[in-house]
Protein backbone atom coordinates (compact mmCIF):
# COMPACT_ATOMS: atom_id res chain seq x y z
CA UNK A 1 0.00 0.00 0.00
CA UNK A 2 1.36 3.45 -1.28
CA UNK A 3 2.04 6.15 1.47
CA UNK A 4 -0.46 8.51 -0.51
CA UNK A 5 -3.48 5.45 0.13
CA UNK A 6 -2.23 5.03 3.22
CA UNK A 7 -2.74 8.76 4.91
CA UNK A 8 -6.41 9.57 3.38
CA UNK A 9 -6.69 5.74 4.85
CA UNK A 10 -5.92 6.61 8.49
CA UNK A 11 -7.44 9.80 8.20
CA UNK A 12 -11.06 8.26 7.54
CA UNK A 13 -10.69 5.49 9.71
CA UNK A 14 -9.51 7.67 12.64
CA UNK A 15 -12.37 10.00 12.21
CA UNK A 16 -14.92 7.43 11.62
CA UNK A 17 -13.93 5.74 15.01
CA UNK A 18 -13.60 9.23 16.44
CA UNK A 19 -17.84 9.29 15.68
CA UNK A 20 -18.78 6.21 16.53
CA UNK A 21 -17.16 7.00 20.25
CA UNK A 22 -18.84 10.17 20.23
CA UNK A 23 -22.32 9.33 19.30
CA UNK A 24 -21.47 6.31 22.01
CA UNK A 25 -20.45 9.32 24.42
CA UNK A 26 -23.74 11.38 23.16
CA UNK A 27 -26.11 7.82 24.35
CA UNK A 28 -24.56 8.00 27.67
CA UNK A 29 -24.89 11.91 28.63
CA UNK A 30 -27.88 12.90 26.74
CA UNK A 31 -30.57 13.49 28.99
CA UNK A 32 -33.90 11.32 27.21
CA UNK A 33 -34.63 9.19 24.54
CA UNK A 34 -35.64 11.60 22.11
CA UNK A 35 -31.99 13.58 22.55
CA UNK A 36 -30.37 9.92 22.48
CA UNK A 37 -31.45 9.42 19.08
CA UNK A 38 -29.70 12.53 17.45
CA UNK A 39 -26.37 11.17 18.94
CA UNK A 40 -27.27 7.96 17.45
CA UNK A 41 -28.88 8.94 14.26
CA UNK A 42 -26.37 11.77 12.96
CA UNK A 43 -22.60 10.81 14.74
CA UNK A 44 -23.39 7.21 14.30
CA UNK A 45 -23.92 7.28 10.24
CA UNK A 46 -21.31 9.52 10.02
CA UNK A 47 -18.98 7.34 12.18
CA UNK A 48 -20.22 3.74 10.12
CA UNK A 49 -19.96 5.79 6.69
CA UNK A 50 -16.86 6.65 7.01
CA UNK A 51 -15.28 3.26 8.19
CA UNK A 52 -17.03 1.87 5.25
CA UNK A 53 -15.98 3.83 3.00
CA UNK A 54 -12.18 3.17 4.28
CA UNK A 55 -12.63 -0.95 4.09
CA UNK A 56 -13.92 -0.55 0.54
CA UNK A 57 -10.87 2.04 -0.29
CA UNK A 58 -8.49 -0.25 1.24
CA UNK A 59 -9.26 -3.28 -0.14
CA UNK A 60 -8.20 -2.08 -3.56
CA UNK A 61 -11.26 -3.93 -4.81
CA UNK A 62 -14.08 -2.78 -7.57
CA UNK A 63 -16.07 -5.03 -6.52
CA UNK A 64 -15.51 -3.87 -2.34
CA UNK A 65 -15.43 -0.33 -2.68
CA UNK A 66 -18.74 -0.74 -4.39
CA UNK A 67 -20.36 -3.41 -2.13
CA UNK A 68 -18.82 -0.57 1.17
CA UNK A 69 -20.92 2.54 -1.12
CA UNK A 70 -24.22 0.33 -1.19
CA UNK A 71 -23.86 -0.16 2.63
CA UNK A 72 -23.42 3.36 2.97
CA UNK A 73 -26.02 4.53 1.12
CA UNK A 74 -28.35 1.95 2.94
CA UNK A 75 -27.34 3.36 6.20
CA UNK A 76 -28.21 6.73 4.96
CA UNK A 77 -31.58 5.68 3.88
CA UNK A 78 -31.96 3.05 7.25
CA UNK A 79 -30.64 5.33 10.16
CA UNK A 80 -33.11 7.69 9.54
CA UNK A 81 -35.85 5.82 9.49
CA UNK A 82 -35.07 3.69 12.24
CA UNK A 83 -34.62 7.11 14.94
CA UNK A 84 -38.08 8.01 13.92
CA UNK A 85 -39.86 5.07 14.57
CA UNK A 86 -38.19 4.60 18.01
CA UNK A 87 -38.68 8.28 18.90
CA UNK A 88 -42.65 7.82 17.61
CA UNK A 89 -42.75 4.62 19.63
CA UNK A 90 -41.11 6.12 22.83
CA UNK A 91 -43.60 9.31 22.71
CA UNK A 92 -46.72 6.55 21.99
CA UNK A 93 -45.90 4.45 24.87
CA UNK A 94 -45.68 8.09 26.94
CA UNK A 95 -41.92 8.04 27.91
CA UNK A 96 -41.82 11.78 29.04
CA UNK A 97 -39.46 14.29 27.60
CA UNK A 98 -36.65 15.46 29.75
CA UNK A 99 -37.00 18.13 32.11
CA UNK A 100 -35.20 20.39 30.21
CA UNK A 101 -37.84 20.43 27.26
CA UNK A 102 -39.55 23.74 26.54
CA UNK A 103 -42.17 22.25 24.19
CA UNK A 104 -43.77 19.62 22.60
CA UNK A 105 -46.66 20.29 19.99
CA UNK A 106 -47.02 16.13 19.33
CA UNK A 107 -48.73 15.82 22.68
CA UNK A 108 -51.78 17.82 21.15
CA UNK A 109 -51.74 15.49 18.15
CA UNK A 110 -51.71 12.09 20.08
CA UNK A 111 -54.47 13.94 22.43
CA UNK A 112 -56.74 14.43 18.81
CA UNK A 113 -56.14 10.60 18.44
CA UNK A 114 -57.69 9.77 21.27
CA UNK B 1 -45.30 1.41 -17.21
CA UNK B 2 -42.28 3.61 -17.36
CA UNK B 3 -41.88 3.68 -13.51
CA UNK B 4 -41.54 0.33 -12.88
CA UNK B 5 -38.96 -0.07 -15.82
CA UNK B 6 -36.73 2.10 -14.06
CA UNK B 7 -36.84 0.48 -10.96
CA UNK B 8 -36.04 -2.66 -12.42
CA UNK B 9 -33.01 -1.54 -14.01
CA UNK B 10 -32.44 0.29 -10.74
CA UNK B 11 -32.68 -2.78 -8.14
CA UNK B 12 -31.18 -4.85 -10.84
CA UNK B 13 -27.84 -2.41 -10.38
CA UNK B 14 -28.25 -2.66 -6.52
CA UNK B 15 -27.44 -6.54 -6.43
CA UNK B 16 -24.95 -6.56 -8.98
CA UNK B 17 -23.21 -3.76 -7.19
CA UNK B 18 -24.09 -5.36 -3.65
CA UNK B 19 -23.27 -8.84 -4.90
CA UNK B 20 -19.44 -6.90 -6.51
CA UNK B 21 -19.86 -8.76 -9.66
CA UNK B 22 -21.50 -7.27 -13.13
CA UNK B 23 -20.98 -10.20 -15.26
CA UNK B 24 -24.22 -10.86 -18.00
CA UNK B 25 -25.33 -14.15 -15.48
CA UNK B 26 -25.74 -12.32 -12.18
CA UNK B 27 -27.35 -9.12 -14.02
CA UNK B 28 -29.91 -11.30 -15.36
CA UNK B 29 -29.78 -13.42 -11.79
CA UNK B 30 -30.34 -9.78 -10.26
CA UNK B 31 -33.58 -9.06 -12.94
CA UNK B 32 -35.55 -12.17 -11.97
CA UNK B 33 -34.69 -11.16 -8.32
CA UNK B 34 -36.10 -7.67 -9.05
CA UNK B 35 -38.84 -8.52 -10.82
CA UNK B 36 -40.08 -10.99 -8.06
CA UNK B 37 -39.35 -8.06 -5.69
CA UNK B 38 -41.13 -5.59 -7.34
CA UNK B 39 -43.90 -8.30 -7.93
CA UNK B 40 -44.12 -8.47 -3.73
CA UNK B 41 -44.72 -4.74 -3.34
CA UNK B 42 -46.67 -4.14 -6.05
CA UNK B 43 -49.46 -2.65 -4.15
CA UNK B 44 -47.19 0.09 -2.91
CA UNK B 45 -45.16 0.81 -6.40
CA UNK B 46 -48.08 3.38 -7.20
CA UNK B 47 -46.87 4.62 -11.14
CA UNK B 48 -46.99 8.28 -10.71
CA UNK B 49 -45.63 11.35 -12.94
CA UNK B 50 -42.66 12.39 -10.76
CA UNK B 51 -40.75 15.02 -13.24
CA UNK B 52 -37.01 14.82 -11.60
CA UNK B 53 -34.45 17.44 -12.66
CA UNK B 54 -31.34 16.15 -12.82
CA UNK B 55 -29.07 18.90 -11.36
CA UNK B 56 -31.67 20.18 -8.86
CA UNK B 57 -31.58 16.51 -7.39
CA UNK B 58 -27.75 16.94 -7.43
CA UNK B 59 -27.47 19.99 -5.40
CA UNK B 60 -30.09 18.40 -3.15
CA UNK B 61 -27.62 15.91 -2.63
CA UNK B 62 -24.65 17.51 -1.81
CA UNK B 63 -26.48 20.04 0.05
CA UNK B 64 -27.60 17.22 1.72
CA UNK B 65 -23.55 15.68 2.45
CA UNK B 66 -23.06 19.26 3.64
CA UNK B 67 -25.23 19.37 6.48
CA UNK B 68 -24.95 15.63 7.29
CA UNK B 69 -21.23 16.37 8.00
CA UNK B 70 -22.02 19.91 9.93
CA UNK B 71 -24.81 17.89 12.26
CA UNK B 72 -22.34 15.07 12.68
CA UNK B 73 -19.85 17.47 14.26
CA UNK B 74 -22.75 19.46 15.95
CA UNK B 75 -23.39 16.56 18.02
CA UNK B 76 -20.13 15.93 18.43
CA UNK B 77 -19.12 19.12 20.07
CA UNK B 78 -22.37 19.21 22.23
CA UNK B 79 -21.61 15.98 24.24
CA UNK B 80 -17.82 16.80 24.59
CA UNK B 81 -18.93 19.76 26.38
CA UNK B 82 -18.81 19.73 30.18
CA UNK B 83 -22.02 20.96 30.43
CA UNK B 84 -24.74 20.69 27.56
CA UNK B 85 -26.98 23.56 27.96
CA UNK B 86 -30.31 22.00 26.52
CA UNK B 87 -33.12 23.22 25.53
CA UNK B 88 -34.95 20.63 23.72
CA UNK B 89 -38.78 20.27 22.09
CA UNK B 90 -41.21 18.82 19.54
CA UNK B 91 -42.47 21.77 17.05
CA UNK B 92 -44.62 21.32 14.35
CA UNK B 93 -43.64 22.16 11.14
CA UNK B 94 -45.82 22.94 8.38
CA UNK B 95 -45.37 20.99 4.83
CA UNK B 96 -45.92 22.53 1.96
CA UNK B 97 -44.97 19.11 -0.08
CA UNK B 98 -47.84 16.83 -0.08
CA UNK B 99 -47.05 13.63 -1.89
CA UNK B 100 -46.05 10.43 0.17
CA UNK B 101 -42.18 10.23 -1.26
CA UNK B 102 -41.92 14.06 -1.33
CA UNK B 103 -42.69 14.17 2.78
CA UNK B 104 -40.44 10.90 3.25
CA UNK B 105 -37.37 12.65 1.74
CA UNK B 106 -37.92 15.71 3.82
CA UNK B 107 -38.41 13.38 6.89
CA UNK B 108 -35.47 11.50 5.96
CA UNK B 109 -33.23 14.69 5.33
CA UNK B 110 -34.57 16.98 8.32
CA UNK B 111 -33.39 13.65 10.78
CA UNK B 112 -30.21 13.49 9.16
CA UNK B 113 -29.27 17.49 9.54
CA UNK B 114 -28.29 19.65 12.79
CA UNK B 115 -30.38 19.31 15.71
CA UNK B 116 -33.56 18.40 14.19
CA UNK B 117 -35.70 14.83 14.22
CA UNK B 118 -38.25 13.81 12.68
CA UNK B 119 -40.55 11.89 15.31
CA UNK B 120 -44.18 12.00 13.40
CA UNK B 121 -46.11 13.10 10.34
CA UNK B 122 -49.87 14.24 10.93
CA UNK B 123 -53.07 12.30 9.87
CA UNK B 124 -53.84 14.54 7.32
CA UNK B 125 -50.45 14.86 6.14
CA UNK B 126 -49.91 18.59 6.56
CA UNK B 127 -47.69 19.03 9.76
CA UNK B 128 -44.35 17.18 10.54
CA UNK B 129 -43.57 16.78 14.09
CA UNK B 130 -39.78 17.46 14.60
CA UNK B 131 -37.64 17.27 17.48
CA UNK B 132 -34.82 19.67 18.14
CA UNK B 133 -31.91 19.99 20.42
CA UNK B 134 -32.21 23.63 20.59
CA UNK B 135 -36.24 24.33 20.69
CA UNK B 136 -35.18 28.11 21.84
CA UNK B 137 -36.60 29.39 18.79
CA UNK B 138 -38.61 27.27 16.63
CA UNK B 139 -39.77 29.96 14.17
CA UNK B 140 -36.62 30.09 13.19
CA UNK B 141 -35.67 26.40 12.78
CA UNK B 142 -39.28 26.36 10.74
CA UNK B 143 -38.34 29.05 8.45
CA UNK B 144 -34.39 27.36 8.15
CA UNK B 145 -36.21 23.80 6.56
CA UNK B 146 -39.01 25.73 4.44
CA UNK B 147 -36.27 27.68 2.90
CA UNK B 148 -33.82 24.73 2.59
CA UNK B 149 -34.47 21.71 2.09
CA UNK B 150 -38.18 21.96 1.36
CA UNK B 151 -37.56 24.31 -1.33
CA UNK B 152 -35.15 22.63 -3.04
CA UNK B 153 -37.51 19.12 -2.94
CA UNK B 154 -39.83 21.53 -4.87
CA UNK B 155 -37.21 22.65 -7.04
CA UNK B 156 -36.09 18.95 -8.18
CA UNK B 157 -38.77 16.79 -8.05
CA UNK B 158 -41.56 19.52 -9.94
Amino acid sequence: MTLWLAIPLSILIIGGSLFSVLAALGLLRLPDVYTRMHAASKAGTVGSGLLLIAAGLGSQDAAILVRALAGFCFFILTAPVSAHLLARAAHISRVPLDAASVRDDYAREEKGRG
Amino acid sequence: MMTRLVILVLFTLVWAAVTGSFTPLNLAFGLVLSGLALFLIRENVQPSRIAIRPFKALALILLFFRELALSAFRVAILVTRPRMNLKPGIFAFPLTVDRDFEITLLANLITLTPGTLSVDVSEDRRVLYVHALDCADPEATIRDIANGFEAKILEAFR
